[in-house]
């Protein structure tokens, strides 16, 4: 037989092993109201419901990555204590089936249970409000028939049960659910939170990085701090076990720039450069030419389109009128290639349009 | 007796040929406990595959390579049975979406569940010492997952991330939801260079001790060099179109004519009618020829980039960014509508306009 204390130290050790291998934006996931960067409205507003302890129906609103899950986890948490938090909270998001049969039976179900009684421990640490939330995480990816078998449910229930809708487009909620709501809307964050966060999270993980990394890394990741702590994770897994792996060889083991942007996924400014030239070379063979050996790169032409239109919209010697048509023709682009569409006639075709206006 | 594609695919890290720096990410990434979630995109043709199963075998020893095929069912909303092909070994699964079609919301949602709230109870097989806890799920063709069964793994890949990790392989990473692409690695895999290629069919004619006209290495580089440039630098083909070269003759000539297939020379003759002759009874000539193709299964979307770049080869420069122009749109609605028949013919007409 295992002895008790072996057992816990192997416990102990699995939990270790299993906080190591989560992921970063898990592992610093705001806690309590306070930890979310940015969004200081919402958070003075939800803060108030702490004390008065009642909540009304929710529906955040945003860009991905700016921190509205993780606010209305961090919410039930405080409101509910972790012991309450099971019986309390149902969280469904795109990942669950999400049909209507589901709302009717569900999340029905659920809303109609009577509230269970607190222990009186509970009772002490957490405001524990009689009523239970309902968290609909990605509502925008519902079908309209399930949002509008919602509407009653939301009504009849609600002396014992709050929902809170997440989603990223407004416009794809209904418009009596949205009315039924009150609305936050959460902004993309500000460089300087955003980046105080990174700053948080490297210093935990004591990861060592060159002076314009994380300048880099909100670069590329435009207000996502998601998509930010993500990359950094990335370029740390792969500058520490590149060092690693040969150790003869010493290279230098801080992370830099280039690491960075070959973990996002973005094309290095060179090629920008090239395509640029080619394109204002205006010889169709060139660009037939030049567009192959993209493609066989294997770039991903959105991304591509990406960084031209920021590299050809944002350079001042070119006139308005030419900055608008390419902007159309980049439009169009992107359009088609988000049908589905081949992304080397697509390519081909913008550059060519692009090389008759410039 | 298999195809040299399979006989000389690499099945560790190590003997991988080119990309050496993303080999050696990957074999670093696999040395650790710690093993992200993948989106590996290139080309096709440019060892996505295969570089994908050498890392598994890495991380896990031979084991990955004791195949099996289960045949799943799934019943959906509507009460529909559906049977589809799960390729699995003791610690991965391969899965290709595109066999579900629009169903595949229900699959990735029940399969990968089923999956991730197990946990790998037998860890202590593998090599080194060191334990994965993880089982691997492997997408392919990622890319033409709906935007449903992609909105679904989002939170699963957060949620089971300590069970479960994700490889998904695709040719291109637009018509990946920006959620995904957050949540993963990216890596990038870049076609063979020309030389890289003929290399290899180097050492695959050494290894088969093929018998040349000529021996001269300078000479010999030059066959591959044609055969590579033909290949369109995809290395599948190339060593596809070299064991066709070596079988048809004992030894090889070195003057000998690669082959083209069958539909390409197709297309050609219908480039050049479009070229040559521009008239409605052309264009109900080039319709049978267009039907033929679509009953041997010769997807349109492939029909339209060879036709017009066959088309953009032999016209006159003026005329090129015309035609590219029409091809896009007709690429746009071969993609949204679903009868290819009216778009390829469509694209003809008009290509014929552009260009009387």
């Amino acid at each position: 037989m295992v002895s008790e204390v072996e057992r816990s130290a192997r416990n102990e050790k699995y939990e270790q092993e299993r906080i190591e291998h989560t992921p970063w934006v898990e592992k610093y996931r705001p806690k309590n109201l306070d930890d979310v960067a940015s969004q200081e409205h919402t958070v003075k507003v939800l803060k108030r419901t702490l004390v008065s302890a009642n909540l009304p129906h929710m529906l955040f609103y945003g860009p991905p990555g700016t921190g509205k899950t993780s606010t209305i986890l961090a919410l039930a948490k405080q409101l509910y204590g972790p012991n309450l938090f099971k019986s309390r909270v149902l969280e469904l998001n795109a990942s669950d089936e999400r049909g209507i049969s589901i709302v009717r039976q569900k999340i029905k179900n659920f809303a109609r249970l009577t509230v269970s009684n607190p222990t009186k421990e509970d009772l002490e640490n957490y405001p524990c409000p009689p009523y239970k939330i309902i968290i609909l995480d990605e509502a925008d990816s519902m079908t309209n028939d399930a949002q509008s078998a919602l509407r009653r449910t939301m009504e009849t229930y609600s002396n014992v049960t709050r929902f809170c809708l997440v989603c990223n487009y407004i416009t794809r909620i209904i418009d009596p659910l949205a009315s039924r709501c009150s609305k936050f809307r959460f902004k993309s964050l500000t460089n300087d939170d955003a980046l105080a966060r990174l700053q948080y999270v490297a210093n935990e993980e004591k990861v060592e990085f060159e002076d314009d990394v994380l300048n880099q890394v909100l670069r590329i990741s435009n207000g996502d701090l998601r998509k930010a702590i993500t990359y950094l994770q990335s370029a740390t897994r792969l500058q520490n076990t590149t060092t690693f792996s040969d150790e003869d060889m010493q290279i230098d083991d801080k992370i830099s720039v280039n690491t960075i942007l070959e973990v996002g996924g973005v094309v290095s400014e060179s090629i920008i450069k090239n395509i640029i030239t080619t394109i204002e070379s205006k010889n169709s063979k060139k660009i037939i030419d030049g567009t192959k050996e993209i493609i066989l790169q294997g770039f991903s032409a959105q991304q591509l389109l990406d960084q031209l239109h920021d590299a050809l919209i944002l350079d001042d010697a070119r006139s308005s009128i030419t900055k608008n048509k390419i902007a159309l023709i980049l439009f169009d682009t992107d359009r088609k290639l988000s049908n589905g569409t081949d992304e080397h006639i697509q390519l081909l075709n913008s550059f060519l349009q692009i090389s008759k206006v410039i | 007796m298999s195809l040299w594609v399979d006989k000389y695919r690499p099945k560790t890290l190590n003997k991988l040929s080119f990309h050496e720096s993303i080999t050696k990410n990957l074999g670093a990434l696999a040395s650790t406990g710690d093993f992200p979630h993948l989106l590996v995109y290139g080309p096709s043709g440019s060892g996505k595959k295969t570089r994908v199963y050498a890392t598994l075998h890495e991380l896990f020893g031979s084991q990955v390579e004791k195949l099996k095929i289960d045949v799943k069912t799934f019943t959906t909303s509507s009460n529909r049975k559906l049977e589809f092909n799960v390729l699995s070994s003791p610690y991965h699964l391969e899965i290709t979406p595109s066999d579900m079609g629009n169903n595949d919301r229900v699959v990735i949602q029940d399969l990968l569940k089923d999956i991730a709230s197990t946990e790998q109870v037998d860890f202590t097989s593998q090599q080194k010492g060191i334990k994965h806890r993880f089982k691997v799920v492997i997408i392919n063709e990622a890319d033409s997952l709906t935007r449903d069964a992609q909105a679904a793994l989002r939170r699963t890949m957060e949620k089971y991330s300590s069970n479960i990790r994700l490889i998904m392989i695709s040719n291109t990473t637009s018509n990946i939801i920006p959620p995904i692409k957050s949540r993963t690695l990216l890596v990038r895999i870049p076609a063979p260079s020309v030389s890289e290629i003929s290399q290899i069919l180097n050492n695959v004619a050494t290894k088969e001790n093929l018998k040349f006209s000529v021996n001269e290495e300078s000479e010999k580089l030059k066959l591959f060099e044609k055969i590579a440039i033909n290949s369109s630098q995809n290395l599948r083909k190339a060593l596809l179109c070299f064991e066709t070269v070596s079988m048809q003759n004992e030894t090889i000539q070195l003057s000998t004519n690669l082959i083209d297939l069958d539909w390409e020379i197709i297309i050609k003759n219908i480039s050049r009618l479009i070229l040559t002759n521009q008239s409605v009874a052309n264009l109900s000539k080039i319709r049978v020829i267009f039907y033929e193709l679509l009953a041997h299964c010769i997807p349109a979307r492939i029909i339209l980039k060879t036709l017009l770049f066959d088309l953009l080869e032999s016209c006159e420069s003026n005329k090129i960014e015309d035609l590219v122009s029409i091809g896009s749109t007709f690429d746009n609605r071969l993609s949204l509508g679903s009868k290819s028949i009216f778009h390829l013919e469509g694209f003809a007409a008009k290509a014929m306009v552009a260009l009387s």
